[in-house]
């Protein structure tokens, strides 16, 4: 908080930063779901999707608020009580874990770990506890199985989607997300500082493998065997209902965009605009302005991610179990490995 | 404090504040929801036919080698992560090491498909 002409309180910071961390978990998710998965999917299956509540239907999110609040909050008699209430919880908790890390602008930044993206990877497998919670203190074999299926789907991608960022930390030379974005906007290509480096250029593949690995840890279709509503009645989620559900609703939207947040600080080159428009030179001399505008920018950027993420789903159909994990095992890790050697061997010859 | 494990508080915070916005959004919904429980409605939910058994029957956990695997992979992306960050400094001989090891990895991933085990039984 150097750059900032007046000192704040540690307490007075850990407020702001809660603060921004509350917005930048529910408004993404809120816009997600609106743009998205109500109008885009509707536009796509040619239909209009909702439009009576407010202009185009944009207050449709608050309609639906309204409802879940009247339901009945459920919980079977053979459930496990307290787990069955806890579940829902610790996934937000995992969503909330996740943002902390994303940078958001030269000072505007909720942590500055050293090994920033190790610990992103590390919290993001958090929610599967919280998803093999609801399956297993549900007592029902629709959540149990669709419990199972996530946790192994974690496993399965898990792998592919660290591998993929190891590319990235090579180039960098650092875990920390600060120094990646800074790294990406200060560098060049071929010396050429236009568009700074942003590493979904050298990075492409890694940048695939990443994007599929993230596609299967949301579950997100063609990876969304947990909830498979036609043969598992959406699986874990199965017993859930009124505001229940809704933590459940908002952790999975609010963890894609905070996954579409790291996706973009690792390869899009996150809050910056290339250094050398503004002839920058470290991120000290960062004009202060960033602070404002980096935000917008990690949110566009978001937006642009989540809409692949979006357009796969809407528009695939779902794999097989088996399918899934020979996918994995046999396509993406092998990539994955091959993709660090060729970025090793370039960084060191090269 | 130092800033490092400042940093750690704030994670703290973060997981506190999440729940507290779950709780303050599950105590508006207690207050205004009904609740009218009865035993049908309390019911396993199995399509609206009456639940066969119990919820918690024995099922096979498929992905057991899969999470073996997974294990000794992850171990070694522990083992990546410090040497790419530090590959500058290290320059062919960390690339050749880190060659060494990945093959060797790749071997035991080879052995497991040679060995079928990279199939969903």
């Amino acid at each position: 908080m150097s750059a900032l002409a007046i000192e704040i309180p540690y307490w007075g910071q850990s407020l702001l930063r809660v603060l921004g961390g509350l917005v930048a978990v529910l408004l993404p998710a809120g816009t997600i779901v609106y743009v998205f998965l109500f109008k885009m999917m509707s536009f796509m299956q040619s239909r209009l999707g909702p439009m009576e509540a407010g202009p185009y239907g944009s207050l449709q999110l608050v309609a639906e608020v309204g409802k879940w609040l009247q339901k009945e909050d459920i919980v079977p008699t053979n459930a496990d009580r307290r787990i069955f209430r806890m579940a829902p919880i610790v996934v937000l908790v995992s969503t909330f874990l996740l943002v902390a890390v994303v940078p958001f602008g030269p000072d505007a930044w909720f942590t500055d770990f050293e090994t920033g993206i190790f610990y992103a990877l590390a919290v993001s497998s958090v929610s599967v506890l919280g998803i093999l919670m609801a399956g297993w203190a549900s007592a029902n074999k629709y959540s149990l199985l669709g419990g199972l299926r996530a946790a192994g789907q974690l496993i399965a991608y898990e792998l592919p989607m660290v591998l993929a960022v190891v590319g990235v930390v090579i180039q960098a030379g650092t875990m920390n997300l600060q120094q990646i974005v800074v790294a990406q906007n200060s560098g060049s290509i071929f010396g050429f500082d236009g568009l700074g480096n942003p590493y979904v250029l050298t990075q492409f593949v890694g940048f695939l493998v990443f994007m599929v690995a993230m596609q299967a840890e949301l579950s997100q279709a063609p990876f969304d065997m947990p909830i498979a509503e036609s043969e598992l009645v959406s699986g874990y989620m199965t017993e859930y209902s009124g505001f229940r559900f809704l933590i459940f609703f908002i952790g999975e939207f609010a963890t894609a965009g905070v996954f579409a947040m790291i996706a973009s600080t690792l390869f899009l080159g996150g809050w910056g605009l290339p250094f050398a428009w503004f002839g920058w030179d470290s991120v000290d001399s960062v004009a202060n302005w960033m602070n404002v505008a980096g935000p917008v920018i990690v949110v566009t950027k978001m937006m642009a991610v989540t809409f692949l993420v979006m357009w796969v789903r809407f528009s695939s159909p779902r794999l097989r179990e088996d399918q899934l994990q020979r996918f994995a095992w046999k396509v993406l890790i092998p990539l994955s490995l091959a993709n660090i050697m060729v970025t090793a061997v370039f960084k060191v010859v090269a | 404090m130092s800033e490092f494990l400042r940093s750690f508080l704030t994670v703290a915070w973060f997981g506190l504040a999440a729940v507290l916005v779950a709780g303050l959004l599950l105590w508006v919904a207690s207050v205004v929801r009904p609740v009218r429980p009865s035993g049908e409605k309390l019911l396993t939910y199995e399509s609206g036919v009456d639940p066969v058994g119990e919820g918690w029957s024995q099922s096979h956990v498929r992905y057991y080698i899969f999470a073996l695997l997974f294990v000794v992979f992850d171990v070694e992306a522990v083992f990546i992560f410090p040497w790419a960050t530090r590959l500058e400094v290290y320059g062919l001989f960390g690339l050749v090491e880190m060659g060494v090891f990945v093959f060797v990895l790749l071997l035991g991933l080879v052995y497991a498909w040679r060995k079928r085990v990279l199939r969903w039984v």
